[in-house]
């Protein structure tokens, strides 16, 4: 994955390093120039009590010149790695949302919304988490190297001291971070549950308030958080026994470099000034060092996270298409539905659907929850494959389209409503070069015009996630207009106006009725009112087409399609049943 | 993500003008803030002083070094008579257990520290969050869901990073540096004085560069939250890409999201990686004028060379407290962003409070239901019920209709006190409802809320939240004698079914079923249902009405009728007209006289005939 990122981001990857590279000799050369100094300027003036204006203004600019240098290795390092890690998430964010668009809707429901946000956002971002560091580490370990070799020829025994120390606290950090590491998951899957409470409670405020159950839930809170407590504070004993062990090494190091150097000052080995090179070089070390450590602490999340974003980007499945076009101004398509069936999983959803509408007219699917009704309607406007049959528009099988002909000539409308952060002309439009009389045009046959023309910047109003709120019933009036304004030859409605008023819905189909005369009309419907401004019914029970004929046939015909229509009437007579035991029952009491 | 938020356009009516809970304390300074924070939450004073000084103590090692170096070079060194091994043993001996000392108290710092912050931070978090439910409706819907839950969860987090990292390093940054500053002095005064000058500007500037920075900060966060909208829209909205063929038309605006995700990235990161490296150069300089200058008073004998040496390695404990400072700043506005939000919660009045021990709880028996001269209006809004005056009858089914707007679902919130009138009383049995204790008030009046919300877990923890401690077997009888015995059998699992997150495994008529039993499990005296407006399917409108008749039989019912059948049913029917009762009567003496009910009944079998 290193390598990955190396390979894409190769440029900003070698400014990276080289940055990290000088960052790396200069943070040593100021150990030589501070040596250097002591020995050549310090010593020797004040022992002779004398100073040269000449040498003072050379260690004066040779501190400088290095921390200059030093300087632009860290901007060069920190900006580096910064932009190629941005640059990284970047480029992967737009290949895994790329890859949603692409992938067909099957795959969309086989994955949980939250785990494709997050193979978009956190895994993706966890991927590249060392991608900061790394150059750094690279640096470290550049600094390392050329220190021990320095050691080495300075003299063996500080190398010795050297070699034992700087390894120590790489490896301290590492099995620092795998200690962290569980507590610091556990932790945030904690704070998760946490936010996971808190989230449902308040959501189910008004429950909890009005059953007096705020004691309760308060515990069920308070243990979830205690438990977080309890590990943050296992979290702090982890810290505590490691960072002071971090922080004493180095300077054990320095201690152990004074002491070793002070006999080898005395045997003639070394010289004063080496010796406090090595300190010093010591003293600078020991935080870089630290720098290994988070790379190889970050691997396994990222590892985790690279894992997923390929599931997302090597997902196959893609829909097949042909390249057949239809005329978008054909006028209404005829519609057949050739033995289709689909299945989720084991699931059977369709046994063997079959039924044909003629150009122009209008069918409604009638049937109950679960029946199959809106993937029938998802499989209408291919967003869903069946497993066997086919489905044909025009004598054209849909699967034989060109991409993007098929949305050319159908639309849909799905049962929830999904607005685009986006104005109402773009969620209207979505792109399309339409004039604004054909969108109001479509506001105006979807009863959305009055509510539009209120907002206060009318179509340029900004709805959807961070816009203006809308109620549920005129969000899914814009997505009607959204689909009228398209002026399809097929038009399929899920259960598309279920949070309109049935006044406002009886007003919306009138109005499709009379605008519409241009499409073939498909709507799932449950309100009678629906039901009747269709010309033929199609009453699905089971996945299979039970019954089809005009309502009024159907009502002879279906006995299962009765009980359904008939169901409000049922609840009806039930109650008035109920109301008459129920008086009843009271006046037994009283008379008891 | 966005799935339509279908709820009756009549609750999204609530005004916001409740929502104080950000403007007070907003006047309050950073100190009092935490001061007000602390005071409130006793857990976090608890050994406070000892881990302070213990941070303190920790602080001592980091002058080791410097002593150390100092008294090698001058007394081991340099001394008379060539390299004194001895005393550099004895001085690195010491050093070395002072270094031991400082770890311990560091390791004791830490611990401590974790300790006392987690368990304030946790007290904090569940006062919070029971603040939260003891406000009262009107507050709870000012404020957004999220910032509620922000609240008690990222925002407390962020106090706990500072307390631990940055409020800690803060401590000992400023230990560290009067540490330096005394041996500094101690060595040299001219020296100091002169490292002094040099880091000054740089510490003035610290706060210019926390600004920027912070602002940098606060623009990427801008940018990741629309970048995150503009990826869930190609996950949440799948179907419409797919059924609109607009896949390119969206890459195009992740695109844009992405590209000025990582425009604000980048700017944020120079502007870090500039003050980081300034005060690299600020050091470098402090060191080359120690030397310069050093060196001229080492000439005239103001100092020794070990102490020289030792004063530029001193130097460099000024440059990490310096270099963190940005950060730190912005850590401790954060903390007291979040405090000031956590607080605003703890600050807000339970303006419907429970009258607790000093109420009084409500008589046994059947509950009957008074109204006198009750008006109400929303906080800063126009009154929406004048001066009601209405007796409920024990035991009776009322049914109130009405137009959206017309102000029937605030007799519902009235009559369980999620609300208090304006003007008048509400009397239960007598007994003034502001005076009744919640514990009795909620066992016996329950309300059955609209969207009949579900916790996500099994149909017998829903039901059970009703009344707490019942067996399987009590709720399967519950649901047969609410005559739903079939539709738990054609349930996967029965009452051990999960209804997934909200509920929405199941559909919304099965949610309102259960909603049901939980409210018949309870078996309140008084009931009050808000009738949900979505449209059910047939054989699920059967069962909840077959259910609801059972529920509401024997007791004292206020229905929020959306559906005019329910008022058919009832035994009286209220009819609300702009604030006020217009019509009251046995639905087959409102239908046959002209009036508000005889227009929205006509309406309504239009509708649904």
């Amino acid at each position: 994955m290193l390598w990955v990122a190396v390979q894409e981001q190769p440029r900003i990857f070698a400014v990276a390093t080289v940055g990290s590279a000088l960052f790396a000799l200069t943070t040593i050369g100021q150990a030589y120039v501070f040596g250097a100094i002591t020995k050549e300027v310090i010593v020797p003036s004040i022992r002779d009590g004398e100073a040269g204006r000449a040498s003072l203004a050379v260690a004066f600019v040779a501190i400088m010149v290095t921390a200059v240098l030093k300087v632009v290795g860290i901007i060069a390092r920190r900006l580096g790695a910064g932009i190629m890690q941005y640059r990284l998430q970047a480029t992967y964010r737009r290949r895994v949302t790329r890859r949603y668009l692409e992938l067909p809707l099957s795959w969309h429901q086989e994955h949980p919304t939250g785990e494709l946000l997050s193979n978009a956002n956190s895994d993706v971002e966890a991927t590249w988490y060392p991608i900061a560091p790394f150059p750094f580490a690279v640096g470290v370990i550049v600094m390392l190297v050329t220190t021990l070799g320095l050691l080495l020829v300075t003299d063996p025994v500080l190398a010795l001291v050297g070699s034992i120390v700087f390894p120590a606290i790489a490896v301290l950090t590492v099995v620092y971070s795998r200690r962290m590491s569980p507590l610091m998951t556990r932790a945030q899957q904690l704070r998760g549950e946490v936010s996971g409470i808190a989230h449902e409670s308040f959501d189910g405020a008004l429950v909890v308030k009005t059953l007096g159950r705020e004691r309760d839930e308060t515990d069920r809170f308070r243990a979830r958080s205690e438990e977080l407590r309890d590990v943050m504070t296992a979290v702090g004993r982890v810290r505590g026994t490691f960072d002071p062990v971090m922080e004493a090494l180095p300077v054990v190091g320095v201690l152990a470099v004074l002491l070793a150097g002070t006999s080898r000052v005395g045997s003639g080995d070394i010289s004063p000034d080496q010796l406090v090179r090595v300190a010093y070089l010591f003293t600078l070390l020991a935080f870089p060092v630290r720098a290994i450590g988070w790379v190889l602490n970050e691997l396994p999340r990222s590892v985790v996270g690279w894992d997923r974003v390929q599931r997302v980007l090597q997902a196959t499945g893609a829909q097949e298409h042909g390249a057949a076009v239809l005329d978008p101004d054909g006028g209404p398509t005829s519609l057949s539905v050739e033995a289709v069936s689909f299945a989720y999983g084991d699931a059977d959803v369709l046994r063997e659907v079959a039924f044909d509408v003629r150009p122009g007219r209008t069918v409604a699917l009638v049937g109950q929850t679960g029946s199959g009704k809106s993937t029938l309607a998802s499989v209408l406007v291919r967003l869903l494959d069946p497993d066997t049959g086919r489905v044909v528009y025009d004598d054209v099988d849909v699967r034989t389209l060109a991409p993007g002909a098929l949305s050319e000539v159908a639309s849909l409308v799905p049962q929830s409503t999904f607005l685009f952060d986006d104005t109402v002309r773009g969620n209207v439009t979505l792109g399309a070069d339409l004039p604004d009389a054909d969108v109001w045009a479509a506001l105006r046959t979807a009863q959305a015009d009055g509510f539009v023309a209120a907002l206060p910047d009318a179509l340029d109003t900004v709805v959807g996630e961070r816009g203006t709120t809308l109620s549920g019933g005129q969000r899914q009036r814009l997505a009607l207009a959204r689909a009228v304004v398209r002026r399809p030859r097929l038009l399929v409605l899920d259960d598309a106006t279920s949070s309109v008023d049935p006044q406002v819905e009886q007003r919306i189909l009138a109005g499709l009725r009379e605008s519409g005369s241009a499409s073939t009309v498909v709507v799932v419907a449950y309100r009678r009112a629906t039901i009747a401004m269709a010309d033929e019914v199609v009453f699905v029970e089971d996945g299979r087409v039970s019954a089809r004929g005009t309502h009024d046939e159907l009502l002879q015909t279906s006995a299962g399609y009765q009980d359904l229509v008939h169901a409000y009437e049922r609840a009806e007579a039930q109650r008035a049943e109920d109301v008459r035991d129920a008086l009843a029952a009271a006046e037994s009491e009283v008379t008891a | 993500m966005t799935v339509a938020a279908d709820h009756d356009e009549e609750q999204l009516d609530l005004p916001g003008a409740a929502g104080t809970m950000d403007s007070r304390g907003k006047q309050r300074g950073a100190f009092a803030t935490l001061a007000h924070g602390i005071r409130l939450t006793p857990e976090f004073r608890e050994g406070l002083v000892v881990t302070l000084l213990l941070a303190l103590v920790a602080t001592g090692g980091r002058v080791v070094v410097p002593v150390a170096v100092q008294q090698t070079i001058d007394n081991g060194l340099m001394g008379d008579g060539g390299p004194d091994l001895g005393l550099v043993r004895l001085a690195c001996g010491l050093a070395l257990l002072a270094v031991l000392v400082t770890a311990f108290a560091n390791f004791l710092t830490n611990v401590r520290l974790y300790r006392t912050t987690e368990r304030g931070l946790s007290a904090l978090r569940v006062r919070a969050f029971r603040r939260v439910h003891d406000l009262s409706v009107l507050h709870q819907a000012a404020e957004r869901r999220g910032s509620l839950v922000s609240r008690v969860t990222s925002d407390v987090d962020t106090m706990s990073t500072f307390m631990q990292w940055g409020g800690l390093l803060i401590v000992v940054s400023a230990a560290q540096l009067t540490l330096a500053t005394v041996l500094m002095l101690f060595w040299s005064w001219q020296l100091t004085l002169l490292v002094y000058v040099c880091f000054l500007p740089l510490v003035l500037s610290v706060k210019v560069f926390q600004q920027r920075l912070q602002e940098a900060y606060g623009v990427v966060r801008a940018r990741v939250g629309e970048m995150l909208g503009a990826v869930a829209e190609t996950v949440v909205g799948a179907p419409v890409i797919r059924a609109y063929g607009v896949q390119d038309r969206t890459a195009a605006r992740i695109d844009a999201a992405v590209d000025a995700t990582r425009a604000a990235q980048v700017r944020a990161q120079r502007i870090a990686a500039v003050t980081y490296s300034t005060g690299e150069l600020v050091a470098a300089l402090a060191t080359g004028m120690v030397v310069v200058v050093g060196v001229l008073l080492g000439v005239a004998g103001e100092i020794t060379t070990g102490r020289l040496v030792g004063f530029l390695f001193l130097v460099t404990l000024f440059v990490q407290p310096v270099q963190v400072a940005t950060e730190v700043l912005n850590e401790a506005q954060n903390a007291v962003a979040g405090m000031r939000r956590v607080l605003g919660v703890l600050d807000t009045p339970t303006d419907v409070a429970d009258p607790g021990d000093g109420g009084r709880a409500l008589p046994d028996g059947p509950i009957g239901v008074r109204f006198e001269q009750v008006s109400f209006a929303y906080p800063g809004g126009p009154e929406v019920l004048h001066a009601v005056d209405l007796e409920l009858t024990a035991r009776t089914r009322v049914a109130v209709v009405g137009e959206t707007g017309s102000g029937k679902t605030t007799f519902a919130k009235l009559l369980t006190r999620l609300m208090d009138p304006t003007r008048g009383r509400v009397l239960l049995s007598g007994v003034p409802l502001d005076e009744v204790r919640f514990d009795s008030l909620r066992a016996r009046v329950v309300m059955v809320p609209q969207d009949g919300f579900l916790f996500d877990s099994t149909v017998a923890d829903n039901v059970r939240f009703g009344a707490p401690g019942l067996s399987d077997d009590d709720l399967v009888d519950a649901f047969a004698a609410l005559g739903l015995a079939d539709w738990l059998e054609q349930l996967p699992h029965g009452v051990h079914t999960e209804v997934g997150e909200r509920g929405e495994s199941l559909s919304v008529g099965e949610r309102q079923l259960v909603a049901i039993a939980r409210a018949y499990v309870a078996d309140p005296d008084v009931l009050v249902l808000d009738e949900a407006t979505s449209a059910v399917d047939p054989a699920t409108e059967v069962r909840l009405q077959r259910a609801l008749d059972s529920l509401t039989r024997g007791r004292t019912t206020l229905a929020i009728a959306h559906r005019l059948s329910t008022a058919e049913a009832a035994d009286e029917v209220l009819v609300v007209d702009a604030g006020v009762v217009v019509q009251r009567g046995p639905h087959c003496d409102l239908v046959a006289v002209e009036g508000v009910y005889q227009r929205l009944h006509a309406s309504w079998v239009s509708q649904s005939r």
